[in-house]
């Protein structure tokens, strides 16, 4: 540990930072439809798909055009998977998948997760991955921010039923935000060296003579999405460990600010739309401070927990370089690591089983906060706001006053919905994975046995209901059991969440604006910044910590026990 | 609080006078003991978990005895967790009590004997009739020293009325048939003279039934606030059930051997007992600290409102300024002495018995002047024709009276420029300029104002900054309003106003998504009183004008509605409160609990144990009996209040949120800690 591994983290999360602002501003003009430029595309958009662009959806009509959405992408992605031997642009001719794995991709890719229990090289066509993943990469990311867009509008509207319109928020967000920004980094990533190919692969010979086919894909095209969009399914299972998905500290960059920049600036963007500057800024220190404490959380743990096996072993031990790429080191990887599971995102440049048992503690901890730091793209906006709405209304009373939160009331409809959205992490992680824990099929997917094959689990169901999609390497999900049940979590994580939340949205909309006094409950200094951090880390602290005590904190104090 | 407003002498109430008697404390034990009743804990989920699962630890503890095994743990924690549920009930049957107490000593003053019931008004021929078969449209005979069987309107008569069974109020007050003080209330007693009485109540309805509804608790609904905590709260107890159901599946795959009774009592220490426990203590808590100070709310809901009000809508006259016109200088034209136009004044006012005569004597009084009204003379009184009054004493004669009035009496064609600029001085100021003359002469001008009671510029200070826009309410001119509304320190008026005016501001108000209080007593105040947010109607004032608004102020004071904000706002603070302080203690209990869950399978977790606890057994067993202590130990604050202070939100946030968050996570750490020392001295665990 060393003061360079600080100021990276420092660094990295200033930029993104510092992106996020100027994009927030442009995101605002995509929601409003004050952005124009690509206005012919737009309307022809419209023609071809038959919207129109004047009709609003209230909470019901938006969340059946969600679903409705959804429901359509995965059916199409299913049978395409499972279509995939007959399907071309298939060089290795792959065949095609079976049902359960083919239920929890398209699941997965859907629902913004990118869970992948297969290995993407030796597994998926380039159709598969162009015109199936690639797409939804797009498209559910474009369904977040859709859902955010239309909660922002509720919290600006007074007395109003219209939350927009689903089909333009779509679109918008897809043609305006998430492809010209992807089709220019796409080539910035290939011009540092990320491939972008169509050919089965190369074969070459190895340094010990061996053949050897390296798998080639159109990697760059999808990698940018993959980040951006905060998915984090790779093309290759190790993902952004891998020297084609990221083959230098550039590259490794652009990927750690691309998973957290459209999320933030989605936090600006609500800023502004809701008049509420000041209150988003607040959100995002919330969501900034947390996922920084979790990188230096991670970085902290991965350079001074004591190895002492290591060290008796002989090997340098000022660092846990197990599972990390010798090109990133402990603190980029430790960064990388708080990012993309505060982000809902996935990705992986380490395998997070392999970090120090606090470490990859802290990794599972920041997914079972919700994915609110700062979640994925518009998730972790919405997400954040239910958390805020729930530390409003408790500690918000101690002003003397009946909850509200940027002039909305907060009351008994919103803190049910509230309270029904926040139910399902724990049901869902916790529920599977006390079944999983004591299945023997579930448990021959296990690679190690004790509190590291609990955390497996644990990991396994808090990354799919989160909508993360990273793993805790040492599960072999591809299963029936693991395939089925993760899918499950996933549809529970984004659909038995999003609907509450447009609920919620329909509620808020439906009240009146309420114009601040000196006697409402201030929601942006750093009182509330801290009263909201502590909401959430006792919140999910609760929830977790018995599970968690189990895993990762007693094979802590197991490892600290061997000195 | 607000004793530098309270008018009046501070009545001594038939309800706010119940304090915790002996008696009131046994039937809270008693009634603590009758709740233990499951179905009367339908209402609150967090309590009636805990009662199921003390109810398992119970029956799990006979098993063990009667197995012959070891029991003592098992018998402690049921007792425990019984204790909890307990103290819960004793929580609420305490707040209860005060209310039962004061409901019991309203029922005694209800009508027993016959009433006259008047079957011919025009002849008085009246039938004795028990009370309670009189409906409304009868006619009642209430002669001095009957109790009044009934609400109703006078329809004819005059009668002193001792209402003090209602108010607490001894001295007897004047009702008459029209206007606005034709109201009365059965259950009161006509000390003097007789009335005729249409009864306006249905029997078991009138406003002393209600009262008694009221303070009894017995229509007692949840409020829209109280709804959503409640939500909440069970929203929270699912999430720690499915937190402690799950652990059998992880224990059982780390090995672990769990015993149900202490999962059991993880999840009940868990689970937010404490702000479970005391949450309708502290709805009903705040209904009776409105009691205390005479006001009667007819719904929890309108002391909710009352804490979230954004605008108050005040009365100038009574509220704001003493409600009489006082004259506070005397100002001479050149040439006459100063104490030559005071004593002119006060001469022309010797007769004159109007409040503002009177203040014109005892300004003089006050600066030495004193004077005998002469034999022989002759009161003139004031007219709406001469718009002036005063005395004829043989040939002297002083007039006082409207400036214009007095100067065309005088025939003077052009008053002194000192007297014009005087005159126009006192009007600017919201004054009132009263010409003196003395034998046809003019010798000064009076200043009569309006005069703000004192301490009302600081109190509305305050409510500003508690985020209370306020606004006054008169009938004055432009300019007289905007002086005093400047004076007295309200944030806005609304001058000439009518009641329509009145009305529609309220509207507006609340079209702006604002809450809106304000009080009244006429019956042309009831549309307003019933569209506001808050209505206090005042007790002496129109029948219409109770029945609409959603609180009543027994002492008829319109200051009250200060005291009543501030009330609401404590209601609302203290559910907030503990409901954090509930929450934050959970990270001690997880720090006790789950240490000594695991430890025995796996030794490496007695890492967790920070707080240095004896053994697993005496751990869970203090974390249960601080769970279970801490509502007692709250019930005080439940009941009292947390204090409210006007020092604006964000301060107010951090203070609190110091208090009762920081205060929730470190306090049960120190407690269990204590418990834990106790329990193992004295070998419990």
């Amino acid at each position: 540990m060393d003061w360079r591994g600080w100021a990276e983290i420092v660094f990295t999360i200033g930029l993104t930072l510092a992106l996020s602002w100027p994009l927030g501003a442009y995101l605002k003009r995509v929601w409003t439809g004050e952005a124009q430029w690509l206005a012919p595309v737009e309307r022809a958009a419209y023609a071809a798909f038959g919207v129109n662009r004047d009709k609003g959806q209230n909470w019901l009509g938006y969340a059946a055009a969600v679903l409705a959405f959804s429901a359509a992408g995965f059916t199409i992605l299913y049978a395409m998977l499972r279509l995939q031997g007959l399907l071309p642009l298939n060089p290795q001719g792959f065949p095609g998948l079976t049902s359960d794995l083919a239920f929890n991709t398209a699941v997965s890719f859907v629902t913004n997760t990118n869970w992948q229990s297969y290995a993407g090289e030796t597994t998926l066509s380039t159709l598969s991955q162009m015109a199936g993943l690639t797409v939804q990469n797009f498209v559910s990311a474009a369904a977040g921010l859709s859902v955010a867009a239309a909660l922002a509008r509720a919290f600006a509207a007074d007395k109003a039923e219209g939350l927009g319109n689903f089909w333009v928020d779509l679109t918008r967000i897809v043609l305006y935000v998430l492809l010209p920004v992807s089709v220019v980094f796409a080539l910035v990533l290939v011009a540092l060296g990320v491939p972008q190919s169509l050919s089965a692969g190369t074969p070459v010979t190895t340094l010990e003579g061996a053949q050897q086919t390296l798998a080639l894909f159109p990697v760059a095209s999808q990698e940018i999405i993959k980040q951006f969009g905060t998915n984090g399914g790779g093309i290759f299972n190790a993902n952004s460990a891998h020297p084609f998905e990221n083959p230098n500290i550039w590259t490794n960059l652009i990927q750690m600010v691309a998973m957290n920049v459209l999320s933030l600036a989605a936090v600006f963007a609500f800023g502004r739309m809701v008049l509420a500057r000041k209150e988003a800024r607040a959100l995002a220190a919330v969501m900034v401070i947390l996922v920084g404490a979790a990188a230096g959380g991670i970085y902290a743990a991965e350079t001074l927990t004591p190895q002492p096996a290591m060290a008796a072993a002989g090997v340098d031990a000022t660092a846990n370089m197990e599972g990390k790429e010798v090109r990133f080191g402990p603190a980029t990887t430790s960064t990388f690591a708080a990012f993309t599971t505060g982000a809902s995102d996935g990705a992986v440049n380490g395998m997070h089983g392999s970090f120090m048992p606090l470490g990859g503690g802290i990794a599972m901890f920041m997914i079972q906060l919700g994915e609110i730091l700062p979640g994925g793209v518009g998730s972790g906006l919405y997400g954040m706001l239910v958390m805020a709405l729930l530390a409003v209304f408790v500690a918000g009373l101690m002003v003397g006053r009946t909850p509200e939160y940027l002039g909305k009331k907060v009351e008994a409809r919103e803190i049910k919905l509230a309270m029904l959205a926040v139910l399902i992490l724990p049901l869902a992680i916790l529920g599977f994975s006390a079944v999983a824990a004591v299945l023997p099929s579930a448990l021959k997917g296990l690679l190690n046995t004790g509190p590291h094959g609990l955390s497996e689990i644990l990991y396994a169901y808090s990354s799919a209901a989160g909508n993360n999609g990273s793993a805790f390497a040492g599960l072999t999900a591809n299963s029936p059991w693991w395939n089925t049940t993760l899918g499950i979590a996933m549809l529970l994580g984004r659909f038995a969440y999003i609907v509450p939340v447009l609920a919620i949205a329909g509620a808020l909309a439906a009240k009146p604006k309420l114009a601040p006094t000196t006697g409402t409950l201030p929601t942006d200094g750093p009182l509330f910044v801290g009263l909201l951090i502590g909401i959430i880390l006792i919140l999910g602290g609760l929830q977790f910590f018995p599970a968690l005590a189990l895993g990762p904190i007693v094979e802590h104090f197991q490892v600290l026990a061997v000195r | 609080m607000s004793d530098i407003l309270a008018a009046g002498p501070k009545a001594k109430s038939a309800i706010g006078s119940v304090t915790l008697t002996r008696e009131v404390v046994f039937r809270a034990l008693r009634d603590a003991v009758l709740k233990l009743d499951p179905r009367k804990l339908t209402g609150n989920p967090v309590i009636l978990a805990t009662w199921v699962v003390a109810g398992l630890a119970s029956v799990s503890a006979v098993v063990a005895v009667a197995g012959g095994q070891p029991a003592g743990f098992e018998i402690q924690i049921a007792l425990w967790l019984w204790a909890t549920v307990l103290f819960a009930n004793l929580a609420e049957s305490v707040a209860e009590g005060r209310g039962k107490a004061a409901a019991d000593s309203l029922r005694a003053s209800r009508v027993t004997t016959k009433a006259k019931l008047l079957v011919d008004p025009t002849t008085g021929t009246w039938i004795p009739t028990p009370a309670h078969k009189i409906g409304a449209g009868e006619v009642v005979l209430v002669e001095a020293g009957d109790v009044i069987p009934a609400d109703g309107e006078i329809i004819e008569g005059v009668a002193s009325v001792n209402e003090a069974a209602i108010t607490g109020e001894s001295a007897p007050v004047i009702r008459e048939s029209g206007g606005d003080r034709s109201a009365v209330t059965g259950g009161t007693t006509v000390v003097s003279d007789w009335i005729k009485v249409r009864v306006t109540s249905q029997p078991g309805s009138t406003f002393l039934d209600r009262m008694i509804a009221m303070v009894e608790g017995a229509d007692r609904r949840k409020t829209p606030n109280e709804l959503a905590l409640g939500v909440l709260l069970a929203g929270l107890t699912l999430i720690f059930l499915i937190a402690v159901v799950s652990l059998l599946g992880l224990g059982a795959y780390s090995g672990v051997k769990l015993d149900p009774m202490v999962l059991g009592a993880l999840f009940v220490t868990l689970i937010p007992t404490t702000i479970g426990g005391l949450l309708s203590a502290v709805g009903i808590a705040g209904m009776d600290r409105l009691l205390k100070v005479n006001v009667l709310a007819t719904s929890g809901r309108a002391v909710e409102a009352a804490g979230d009000v954004d605008t108050l809508l005040l009365d100038k006259t009574g509220t704001i300024t003493f409600g009489n016109r006082m004259a506070t200088e005397v100002i001479a034209v050149p040439g006459v002495r100063p104490e030559a136009a005071l004593r002119a004044a006060l001469m022309a006012s010797l007769a004159d018995e109007t409040p503002e005569g009177r203040s014109i004597v005892d300004l003089a009084r006050d600066q030495g002047m004193t004077a005998e009204t002469p034999e022989s003379a002759t009161f003139i009184p004031f007219s709406a024709v001469t718009r002036q009054s005063g005395l004829d004493a043989g040939a002297s004669s002083w007039r006082k009276g409207a400036v214009d009035a007095v100067l065309v009496g005088l025939k003077v064609g052009e008053a002194p420029a000192e007297f014009r600029q005087a005159v126009d001085r006192i009007a600017r100021s919201g004054g009132t300029p009263l010409a003196v003359s003395e034998n046809g002469a003019l010798v000064g001008v009076i200043h009569l104002k309006d005069v703000v009671k004192p301490g009302v510029k600081e109190r509305f200070a305050d409510l500003r900054r508690m985020g209370v826009h306020t606004v006054m309410i008169t009938g004055d001119n432009p300019v007289t309003a905007a002086a005093i509304a400047s004076e007295a320190g309200v944030d806005d008026f609304l001058a000439e106003a009518t009641p329509e005016d009145k009305l529609r501001m309220i509207r507006a108000e609340q079209a702006k998504g604002r809450l809106v209080a304000m009080c009244g007593d006429g019956a042309n105040d009831a549309p307003a009183l019933a569209q506001a947010d808050v209505g206090v109607a005042m007790q002496t004032g129109a029948q219409a004008a109770r029945e609409a608004g959603n609180m009543v102020d027994l002492d008829s004071d319109p200051t009250k509605v200060l005291q009543i904000v501030e009330v609401g706002k404590q209601l609302l603070i203290t559910r907030g409160a503990l409901t954090t302080f509930s929450i934050a203690n959970d990270v001690a209990k997880y720090f006790a609990i789950i240490p000594a869950l695991f430890v025995a399978s796996l030794p490496a977790l007695s890492g967790m144990n920070v707080m240095g606890l004896h053994s697993p057994e005496s751990a869970i067993l203090s974390a249960v009996i601080f769970n279970a202590l801490v509502i007692l130990a709250l019930i005080p604050l439940a009941l009292r209040g947390v204090k409210y202070r006007a020092i604006g939100a964000g301060k107010l946030l951090s203070r609190n949120l110091t208090i009762y968050g920081l205060g929730g996570i470190v306090a049960p750490f120190v407690g269990i800690k204590l418990i834990d020392l106790i329990v193992s001295t004295l070998g419990l665990a």
